[in-house]
């Protein structure tokens, strides 16, 4: 029971890294983008709610209120006046931008909220539990599954069904016949990065209630929200969930084996996936 | 004309006078025990680790189009190689160092065959968890302290010289040789014939390919030697620190992110970029490091500055401007002042 135990709770995990993978593969989709920042910005939603929180005493998950569209401005924000010059045939100039970016970020934080590590209070929230089957789910865990799920539903259902949608994929498939067309791509990159920075500050929320986070979380954010994207393959949004979910699993595991081996476990699951199906489990074509 | 009336040369007046130039400066820093401070000396020392770890940096990024941000797997495997050896394998301090290069080369090859299958930025990634893997693969290792690292035994410190004094100015001759063994080496294998094919595949993959260029097996030797030479000076690193654990020895602040300023701020892809942002590099650090992590905020902010305004870095600028190149690289076609009337 202890590992059909370590397996569910390694699932709802999983939810949690999908949410961090989700502005990743997004952005990689639309604009070929590798964002390095990806994860500190995670972060940066994070101490953003905790200022709500504390300053308006508010509960947390309510002060995704103000976080996701402040998210979202700043991610339009950054786009448009930094990342738009970046992009181009050549990988090295967004790459190391966005590293820059990555560091500059870090170091606001320790000079805005010091090394200690920050965490939010949700009160029952936070050790809420349902019995399911023997098993005792945490209501975080499975709130924080739900919304994973509704996020990569409704940025499929964005994708697929709608103009906004449609033009992601045309400044996607070819820039310069989508500008042909009346697009303008500066625009619609600056937007698809609003919507990715949106998705990151409710996985920034769920972070900072679920853990404590401090100013160098970013660096480890990344690399879940990156091996789930390449696990699942690369542009498929229901992969990463499931990308997560193998590297959530993959942790727990290896946590109920040695509690040192839990962040290991997840790594070597990566590689082995690497090494056995490079292009991930279900990579799309098109990418 | 007739085609005497040309002359093709690879040196030129600026590389012959800075080559004048660079043997007065090194003969200079070889005598530096004899004029130097001790604190000076170590400043130095840790110059020119810098500026090997640059070099070898911008020979992957800037030639093999290889951008890692996981160096420091190699940096930190090299410094945990030379105190498993010393200490359990009871080696001297110098074999050690070049037992821990020979073991980085036999574990980049494994790694290069996983991580080459990303492309691109997620090639980048990739060797970051690289890195994490070694970080808590040696957090394991209780032999060598776990979480907490441990510190070299003095009776390896001591078998490296007799009395302090030595034993620095051999610390320091091994920094220098470091710095001067990793351009010598990146500069002939430049010159030489799998060099030229690397600067082709710098310029235009495809063009490179097509005249019949091994694109996977070039950048697989340069990962492999890059690694090789970062895990040494790796071992010298942590020979002069004394002290290792996992979060120092495999930092990706320490041992990349710094190293990337350098190189973006210098020029990257060129041999002297390295060279001018390890000093700017250090001249910032000596005069801003009060500062504490405002510092950190202005080199980040002087890194993006300088790859959307001038990509190509100081040097890219000067050479625009002066056309000139310290290191004789390529080949120059003049016009020979002699002959050309008849």
């Amino acid at each position: 029971m202890d590992w059909v135990n370590a397996i569910v709770q390694g699932t709802l995990l999983g939810g949690l890294y999908a949410l961090f993978a989700a502005g990743l593969s997004l952005i990689f989709g639309v604009m070929r983008l590798v964002n390095i920042a990806h994860g500190d910005l995670i972060v940066l939603a994070a101490y953003l709610g905790l200022t709500v929180v504390i300053t308006t005493g508010v509960h947390p998950l309510l002060a995704m209120a103000l976080v996701i569209p402040a998210m979202a401005l700043i991610g339009y924000a950054l786009q448009r006046g930094i990342l738009n010059h970046t992009l181009g045939d050549d990988i090295l100039p967004p790459l190391l931008v966005t590293f820059g970016l990555s560091v500059i970020l870090q170091n606001l934080f320790l000079e805005g909220y010091s090394a200690d590590p920050q965490k939010m209070n949700a009160g029952g929230l936070e050790t809420a539990s349902v019995a399911v089957g023997g098993l005792s789910l945490g209501l975080l865990p499975l709130l924080t599954f739900g919304i994973a799920i509704a996020v990569i539903a409704g940025l499929q259902f964005i994708f697929y069904r709608t103009g906004l949608g449609r033009a992601f994929r045309a400044v996607s498939d070819n820039q310069d016949i989508a500008q042909l067309m009346g697009l303008n791509k500066r625009h619609i990159f600056g937007l698809a990065m609003a919507l990715a920075l949106a998705v990151t500050a409710i996985a920034g929320i769920l972070l900072g209630i679920r853990t404590s986070f401090d100013p160098t979380a970013g660096g480890a954010r990344l690399i879940y929200g990156f091996e789930a994207v390449i696990i699942g393959g690369l542009g498929n949004l229901w992969g990463t969930l499931v990308g997560g979910i193998i590297l959530g699993v993959a942790q727990t595991v290896g946590a109920k084996i040695d509690p040192g081996y839990q962040l290991l476990a997840g790594h070597i699951a990566f590689l082995i996936v690497l090494a056995v199906r490079p292009n991930g489990l279900f990579p799309r074509v098109s990418g | 004309m007739s085609a005497k009336s040309y002359s093709v040369s690879r040196s030129s007046r600026a590389s012959q006078v800075a080559a004048a130039l660079g043997v007065l400066v090194l003969i200079g820093l070889i005598a530096a025990p004899w004029w130097a401070g001790r604190a000076d000396m170590r400043l130095m020392s840790e110059i020119f680790l810098y500026l090997a770890l640059a070099s070898l940096w911008n020979l992957m990024a800037g030639y093999a189009g290889l951008v890692s941000v996981g160096q420091q797997a190699f940096v930190g495997f090299g410094g945990y190689m030379l105190f498993a050896l010393t200490i359990f394998g009871g080696l001297h301090p110098l074999v050690a160092i070049a037992g821990a290069g020979l073991l980085g080369a036999v574990v980049s090859v494994p790694v290069a065959a996983l991580i080459f299958r990303l492309r691109g930025a997620y090639f980048a990634i990739g060797t970051w968890v690289i890195a994490e893997v070694f970080r808590l693969s040696f957090a394991q290792v209780s032999a060598l302290g776990g979480g907490s690292g441990s510190s070299l035994p003095v009776g390896i410190v001591r078998s490296l010289a007799d009395g302090r004094s030595a034993r620095e100015a051999l610390s320091y001759w091994l920094a220098l040789g470091a710095a001067v063994l990793v351009i010598a080496s990146v500069y002939l294998f430049l010159r030489s014939r799998r060099g030229l094919a690397l600067t082709a595949i710098r310029d235009n993959e495809l063009a490179a390919s097509s005249l019949g260029i091994d694109i996977w097996r070039t950048k697989f030797v340069v990962y492999v030697v890059t690694a090789t030479l970062t895990a040494m000076i790796g071992a010298l690193i942590f020979l002069q620190k004394l002290r290792i654990s996992p979060d120092a020895a495999f930092s990706v602040n320490d041992w990349t992110a710094f190293v990337i300023f350098i190189v973006v701020i210098g020029g990257i892809g060129t041999l002297e970029g390295p060279i001018i942002g390890t000093i700017v590099f250090f001249l910032l650090r000596e005069t801003l490091a009060d500062l504490g992590t405002t510092y950190l905020i202005v080199l980040g902010v002087v890194a993006i500055v300088v790859m959307l305004r001038a990509p190509k870095g100081i040097w890219g600028f000067v050479r625009e401007r002066f056309d000139i190149n310290l290191f004789p690289l390529g080949y120059r076609v003049t016009p020979s002042k002699k002959k050309t009337d008849p």
